[in-house]
């Protein structure tokens, strides 16, 4: 122990990033003083600036998860046929800007050649956002990349033109947490039965009042188990959530078994028209399946296909639904409509229809 | 670097569930892992060929295998998240594989020079698999042994690169692209991100909140980056004077796509009845009951646009499933002008009251949305300074069951508040 200790470098707090270094010019240039924008063809949005400066972005979608040999691709593509200006989007697309108009086609296509999708404007199906799944998170119930794989392959087609009746922004969540966040169409775990308790090894690895502090039903009380502290649930509290889960990784939620899937629809972030809203339940107990996950997208093009053929131009998955009702959409759909789908959490009042107004 | 485990390396693992994933058209994070594990002499092959053989077992077991634990670089307590293989007897190369979360730039704005570089740290320090970005918005430099995060962060950090935030502290913003590229952007989204960040890192680098706090900059109400539903404090742009017509472009449009469609999609799409058409196809906008929602600037894109005393709106609270259920932010700061150095800092000094008020109210493993729940807003207001305003609320309360025996005093607080705004607009229109 006598080697001489090398004193570790001192980080530079820079913080955040500035982005001008990276910017495009004409952004620069043009920085708040945008006056209109367009979209040529799905995939190319046309901004101008009011000093008349035109601005080009060619927008294709990534597997979010990326070797640097794809990321190599991606800048190839931006030297060769782009000005070397990149950025993503929140739904991990990446975007070329380019100022000449002439360059557009040509990145069009080579981005294309190359596999990567252009599109995801527009009336289109985005990139899913996503979480890490068995790849790299310690709590999943799913794999996330894997089930956005498969997804987007069947998607393709309306990830590269524009006709949906607007945008359809779809997530997926790996477990109740719901980091993927709301969605138009949210693919997300849902438990199913309470965990399976280690109880030898819940006393050391588990700070048992956070444990009990962190269940939203109170079904969590510590215990002797078997002579050792330990925690036990009341079964018929337990909501299967998984919350106690992550804080005491003995208290299992994952099965193969009964580890499902759910799918919700209705989620929107933006205040365009209607104000923001939270996804409601459309369907639990999917099998997850992988490596293709059938079940589960069998039901997303369902509601799709219900939605592009039924829904108003400019009217989200939410907004189609309102009007045309719940009854309709579960008709639609072929879904089966539950007890379970009749919210009891706190609030819950407000979610149920007290009126008269009924739909037929 | 040097290989310190001795332990045998993996032959190729068989992945035939994986493989499926690899046909389709959708771009395959498969087939990159594998052009990964297929680099000979790369440092990384070993390790994502035993990554690639775990994550096949996941897929036939239908379940995960990575537990947590702690890690962090010298001077930061977060920002790493560290996870360790529970089946790293089966795939030693991959035992650890650590997450960097490394803050992108204001509006995840890159040049090709710059991308090439962070591939080239992660090539030799880590696995050489990156995602842009996290849910958070951090850049994920997955795959990294617990040596090699300090060199990685290191050489990120010379880079200009600094670490995000991970456990009960500030975390990584996100701003959309804002006024680089949009003309709906309604304040600096860039200046607002990094002026605040940038000034409470300390709460980043060095974890002592009760828990998470994220922020996100949204330009306008579209709100692009999700904040809403998913930042403790959202800065969602707006204005408070009248949408700009330009009707010469109106006229256009309607002879483009129609008078009906405009009809259909644009005047009754307006969630306040606030537009009408004229005869001569002109086009009439009630501003005072415009809830700036930009339904009608996002059809009529060439035709309509924001006003031009342009600030942001802030919400507050706004959080994922845990544990009281979903919350969005609420309304608290309707308008904040955006413009001068001043109105900045204004902004970056309520960001920190609100912060203290999180550290020093909100209970161990609670959101701020939480925290406000159980405290009710009235009680956040008083503790924030902040007079009640009625676009706080859908409605005003309808149940009886509230004290209002100083209903006087907060009544003169209110018009006292009125008249201040309203004082303050005709002397900034002079």
């Amino acid at each position: 122990m006598n080697e001489m200790r090398v004193k570790p470098r001192t980080p530079n707090e820079v913080g955040v990033p500035d982005p001008f270094q990276y910017m495009h010019p004409t952004s620069i240039e043009n920085y708040g003083n945008w006056d209109w924008h367009e979209r040529l063809k799905p995939g190319v949005l046309h901004h101008v600036s009011k000093s008349g400066d035109d601005l080009f972005t060619v927008r294709a979608g990534t597997q979010r998860q990326m070797d640097v040999y794809t990321v190599r691709k991606l800048c190839d593509i931006g030297d060769e046929f782009a000005d070397g200006h990149v950025r993503f989007t929140t739904r991990s697309n990446i975007e070329y800007m380019v100022s000449d108009h002439a360059k557009v086609q040509p990145l069009v296509d080579a981005l294309t050649e190359a596999g990567f999708p252009v599109g995801g404007t527009g009336g289109s199906v985005s990139m899913i956002s996503h979480t890490q799944g068995w790849l790299h998170c310690d709590i999943p119930g799913t794999d996330a990349s894997g089930v956005v794989k498969g997804l987007m392959d069947d998607l393709h087609k309306d990830f590269i033109t524009e006709l949906m009746p607007n945008r359809v922004r779809i997530t997926t969540s790996c477990c109740q947490i719901n980091c993927g966040g709301q969605g138009d169409i949210a693919i997300n775990v849902q438990y199913t039965k309470p965990p399976k308790i280690n109880h030898d090894l819940v006393g050391n690895v588990c700070e048992r009042p956070a444990v009990v502090a962190r269940c939203p039903v109170a079904a969590i009380r510590p215990a002797m188990v078997n002579g050792k502290p330990s925690l036990e649930i009341d079964e018929k509290k337990c909501v299967c959530c998984g919350a106690c889960y992550p804080p005491c990784p003995p208290m299992q939620i994952n099965s193969a078994e009964s580890t499902k899937i759910a799918i919700w629809v209705g989620g929107k972030h933006s205040n365009a028209r209607s104000k923001p809203t939270f996804h409601k339940l459309a369907v639990a107990n999917l099998p997850n399946n992988p490596p293709h996950w059938p079940e589960v997208r069998e039901v997303v093009r369902k509601i799709l296909d219900a939605y592009k053929t039924d829904a108003k131009h400019w009217e989200r998955v939410g907004e189609w639904i309102e009007r045309i009702g719940w009854a309709r959409f579960f008709e639609m759909t072929d879904l089966a409509f539950t007890k379970h789908h009749i919210d009891t959490w706190t609030g819950s009042r407000k979610t149920m229809n007290a009126s008269a107004h009924v739909h037929f | 670097m040097k290989d310190a485990n001795e332990e045998k390396v993996n032959p190729q693992h068989e992945t035939p569930m994986l493989d499926q994933l690899e046909g389709g058209k959708w771009p395959s994070f498969v087939t990159g892992i594998k052009r990964l594990r297929d680099t000979k002499d790369a440092q990384y092959a070993p390790m994502m060929n035993d990554l690639l053989g775990q994550l096949n077992h996941s897929y036939e077991e239908r379940l995960g295998f990575w537990k947590g634990g702690t890690l962090s670089v010298f001077g930061y307590g977060g920002g790493i998240i560290p996870r360790f293989s529970e089946v790293a007897g089966d795939y030693p190369a991959s035992k650890e594989f650590h997450t960097l979360r490394v803050m992108p730039p204001a509006g995840f704005h890159y040049t090709t020079d710059i991308l090439r570089k962070l591939c080239d740290v992660w090539e030799e320090h880590g696995s050489g698999l990156i995602a842009f970005h996290g849910q958070s918005g951090d850049i994920m430099f997955q795959g990294c042994t617990s040596e090699n995060a300090q060199p990685a962060f290191d050489a990120f950090n010379e880079l200009g690169f600094d670490l995000g935030g991970a456990g009960p502290a500030l975390r990584t913003a996100m701003s959309c692209v804002g006024h680089a590229r949009c003309e709906q952007s309604c304040f600096d989204g860039v200046k607002a991100h990094r002026g605040i960040i940038n000034r409470l890192l300390d709460e980043m680098h060095r974890p002592a909140m009760p828990y998470k706090f994220k922020f996100k900059f949204s330009g306008c109400g579209n709100d692009c980056v999700n904040a809403i539903h998913r930042a403790d404090f959202a800065v969602i742009g707006t204005w408070r004077d009248d949408i700009v017509i330009k009707q010469d472009m109106v006229k256009e449009h309607i002879k483009e796509k129609g008078r009906k469609y405009t009809i259909d999609t644009v005047v009754t799409m307006c969630p306040t009845r606030a537009i009408s058409l004229n005869d001569d196809d002109t086009m009439e906008i009630d501003n005072r009951s415009c809830v700036r929602c930009m339904h009608c600037i996002n059809v009529m894109t060439k035709a309509l646009s924001p006003g031009n005393d342009r600030g942001a709106s802030i919400m507050i609270g706004g959080k994922r499933s845990l544990k009281v259920g979903d919350l969005m932010g609420t309304m608290i700061i309707p308008f904040m002008k955006l413009e001068t150095d001043e109105d900045f800092e204004k902004l970056e000094d309520f960001a920190e009251e609100v912060m203290e008020f999180f550290a020093d109210n909100a209970l161990e493993h609670e959101r701020i949305g939480e925290c406000i729940d159980r405290i009710g807003v009235p009680a956040f207001l008083d503790a924030m300074d902040i007079v009640a305003d009625p676009n706080m609320v859908n409605h005003p309360t309808t149940s009886s069951y509230v004290r209002t025996d100083d209903f006087d005093v907060e009544a003169a607080k209110y018009f006292e508040k009125k008249a201040l705004d309203a004082g303050m607009t005709v002397a900034a229109d002079d």
